[in-house]
């Protein structure tokens, strides 16, 4: 179903300015001093009431970043980051650390702002169908802003499912034998350059876990939004499936306009252990900067999922709009024989945007399978780049993985690649890979005109066409938000 | 009524002139047969008049019941009514034929001020056509022109032109990759909209596709003019003795 007439309807809307999102929320804000150090991770630690084992852990992590070095094999440019220019704290002034109990004592400030983001926050209202959610369609919600969670929705229905969804500030108080354990078991404390920064300073983020052989009774999400000038966003989530259990996660990112580049750098870990499936979606739309390239999210992102247990299954979906430079690759572990990993991705490049996305898929068990989707398309001066691996360990007998990656170009300024690493160390291995490189020819478009459409609405039929397998396997609302973005997205894009 | 008036045409960024005083008159209801060598500008013309973009009109005008139109997109010219039945119909993945057939009926008819179609009664008109065509429905539900054989690709571009209430069709060597026993059911496709008030332009090589399609003039296009005009006679002579002897006395 072309979304077309709407996607246009959308894109006029908003005339000079293209991101909706770009509004900046006047609320007074607690800081910590500019810059990192020792005692910043104390600061960090302590204002958040941490355990001692958690401080030491943060400060293992600073003093081993200290030795490290910035990652510059991606396609990437983009100057020298100070890292002792930005804020590494920062939170909305008057609040309680351990987070209001209710919406009644939400600041209504931060309210409006859910509100205009299109998130709602207010329980009753979603249940009074205000939004207009059937029962199915109801969506749990953790919202960070800058660097603190500063509300989860639904948590006492989710609790009768004895589903824990809550930030991991809080997690680290209240269930601190499952934060323990799991934390830094997926992605390492020491993993890369910008996961062991955020393992010493990250501030909020989710925590879900969910019991043995509970189907997580509603779609959970978080909103992260960057409010704070000069702020760095480091935010942590950590989602665990037990045994048979089943959970579909939702993440969403936007950022107000300013000329200066601001810093995120997150990090995802999911364990599924047996049996068990996790979904999660990003639909994410940073700040890209403004038509000359300045300002503009950088948006350095560690994300890793474990199949641990036998037959789990991870999926990884996300649509990527914005940011200035995007430097992320969801991947998986395909420990559990007859372990399945997924990797769906739309990323929509415009401007003068750097995009180094793809995934990893790392077979370990018996019979492990993946399957990789990317859909890149980049207009105007951008350029976009999947990097991926697929690597096939000595016992990892009779593993199967296919790969696709399909780049649109849309116009003569920007630039697409492909860079995949295929690795099989067992003969056994099933491994396929396709690649194509299409342009929207003057044809297509002509053709598509010439039975009525008027140029944009073509321009968008022709890209949601070659977008539609990984829209697909979005969930419902999510899809249609999807859609209308990547219309968005490329406003402007030809002509 | 389609008037094509001291026509130049250049593919924009080069100094190829393709079309060089084309005259053209093309009434209400009229079928007129364009033919001629290779290379003398026919699929130039269809693209030009229909609105494609890459072509730069140095000279001339086109006027389409009385209106100029070089001004109007694509889409524009479209709404007004023209078609083209693509020599070279393009692939569109990801969107149903189906589908892609609704979203373009719809957008034309909002452009022409009608209400938009409610879904059973296009339907109908999409059952009756494709009965005509001797398709089959379950082809609509694949991607636009993706993976179509060549005689599938020009069946749905006249299955468009059916639905989509055009009143000036140019074909685009139509008959280009057809079987006797296709172009016979795609020109019966074709007669059905002869009844009501449409004009053609047919671009034909062979004198065959008009043994189906009866045309009511027939021009030779060379180098970009018209250097010949005349009625079906004119077709059967082409079929006969070439292009030559009459390129000679226009030269």
């Amino acid at each position: 179903m072309p979304v077309a007439p709407e996607t246009i309807r959308q894109v006029r809307e908003i005339d000079v300015d293209q991101y909706r999102y770009g509004f900046e929320t006047k609320i007074e804000t607690e800081k910590a001093p500019k810059g990192l150090s020792e005692d910043i991770v104390r600061y960090i630690s302590r204002f958040k009431e941490e355990p001692e084992w958690m401080l030491q852990w943060r400060l293992k992590a600073y003093r081993r970043w200290l030795n490290m070095n910035e990652p510059r094999w991606a396609r990437l440019r983009y100057p020298k980051i100070s890292f002792q220019d930005y804020y590494y704290y920062a939170a909305p002034k008057n609040k309680d650390q351990k987070g209001p109990k209710s919406l009644a004592e939400v600041d209504s400030v931060l309210l409006e702002t859910y509100e205009k983001l299109g998130i709602p926050l207010r329980e009753q209202e979603i249940l009074a169908g205000v939004h207009q959610q059937n029962e199915q369609g109801r969506v749990a919600v953790d919202a960070v802003f800058d660097s603190v969670s500063i509300i989860t929705t639904f948590k006492e229905e989710l609790a009768r499912s004895n589903v824990i969804f809550c930030s991991i500030s809080e997690a680290i108080r209240e269930h601190p034998g499952l934060v323990k354990e799991y934390i830094g078991s997926v992605v390492p404390m020491t993993d890369n350059f910008y996961s062991t920064l955020n393992s010493a300073v990250f501030t909020d983020g989710s925590f879900v876990y969910i019991p043995k052989g509970v189907r997580c009774p509603m779609e959970l999400s978080t909103y992260f939004r960057i409010n704070e000038r000069n702020t760095g966003q480091f935010e942590r989530t950590l989602i665990i499936a037990d045994e048979g259990a089943y959970v579909s996660y939702l993440e969403g990112c936007t950022a107000p306009q300013r000329d200066e580049n601001q810093l995120h750098a997150a990090v995802v870990e999911l364990v599924a252990l047996k049996n068990a499936e996790i979904k999660y979606s990003t639909v994410q739309n940073w700040y890209p900067g403004d038509k000359e390239g300045k300002g503009g999210i950088y948006n350095f992102v560690t994300k890793r999922g474990d199949c641990r247990g036998e037959n789990s299954r991870i999926s990884w979906t996300q649509v990527e709009t914005g940011s200035a430079i995007t430097w992320k690759y969801p991947s998986c572990l395909l420990r559990g024989d007859y372990s399945c990993g997924e990797f769906y991705s739309i990323a929509v490049s415009n401007g003068y945007q750097q995009i180094d996305s793809g995934t990893k898929m790392i077979h370990l068990g018996k019979k492990t399978s993946s399957r990789i989707i990317s859909k890149g398309i980049s207009s105007g001066f951008s350029s976009n780049t999947y990097r991926g691996q697929v690597t096939v360990h000595r016992n990892a007998a009779n593993a199967r993985n296919f790969t696709r990656c399909d780049s649109l170009l849309i116009g003569h300024d920007c630039g697409a690649h492909t860079i995949p690493y295929v690795e099989a160390k067992n003969c056994t291995a099933q491994l396929e890979h396709e690649a194509t490189t299409s342009r929207i020819s003057e044809d297509q478009l002509f053709y598509v005109m010439q039975r009525g459409l008027p140029e944009e609405e073509a321009i968008a039929l022709i890209v949601n066409g070659f977008v539609k397998e990984v829209i697909q396997k979005l969930p419902m609302e999510f899809a249609v938000e999807a859609q209308k973005l990547i219309g968005i997205s490329l406003e402007g894009s030809i002509g | 009524m389609l008037e094509i008036k001291n026509l130049h045409t250049k593919i924009a960024g080069t100094g190829m002139e393709i079309l060089r005083g084309l005259n053209l008159t093309i009434q209400n209801t009229e079928i007129a047969a364009v033919m001629g060598p290779n290379g003398s500008g026919k699929s130039t013309l269809s693209h030009v008049i229909a609105g494609r973009k890459g072509y730069e009109i140095t000279a001339g005008d086109i006027l389409y019941n009385g209106q100029s139109i070089l001004a109007m997109d694509a889409a524009e010219r479209a709404a007004l009514g023209i078609f083209l039945a693509f020599q070279y119909p393009m692939e569109i993945s990801g969107i149903a034929t189906m589908e892609f057939l609704k979203v373009a009926i719809n957008l034309q008819r909002r452009a022409r001020g009608k209400s938009e179609l409610q879904v059973p009664e296009f339907i109908r008109r999409v059952k009756e056509a494709v009965e005509k065509l001797e398709m089959d429905m379950s082809m609509l539900r694949r991607p636009l022109n993706v993976g179509f054989s060549g005689g599938e690709k020009k069946r749905t571009e006249i299955l468009q032109m059916m639905m989509l209430e055009p009143h000036c069709c140019i074909l685009d060597e139509t008959d280009s990759g057809l079987d006797i026993d296709a172009l016979k059911i795609v020109a019966d496709g074709i007669n059905t909209l002869r009844t009501v008030d449409c004009s053609f332009l047919v671009i034909t090589h062979y004198q065959r596709l008009l043994d189906y399609i009866i045309p009511d003039t027939v021009h030779v296009l060379y180098k970009g003019k018209i250097i010949k005009s005349g009625d079906r006679s004119l077709a059967f002579y082409l079929e006969n003795n070439g292009y030559s002897d009459i390129i000679s006395k226009a030269v």
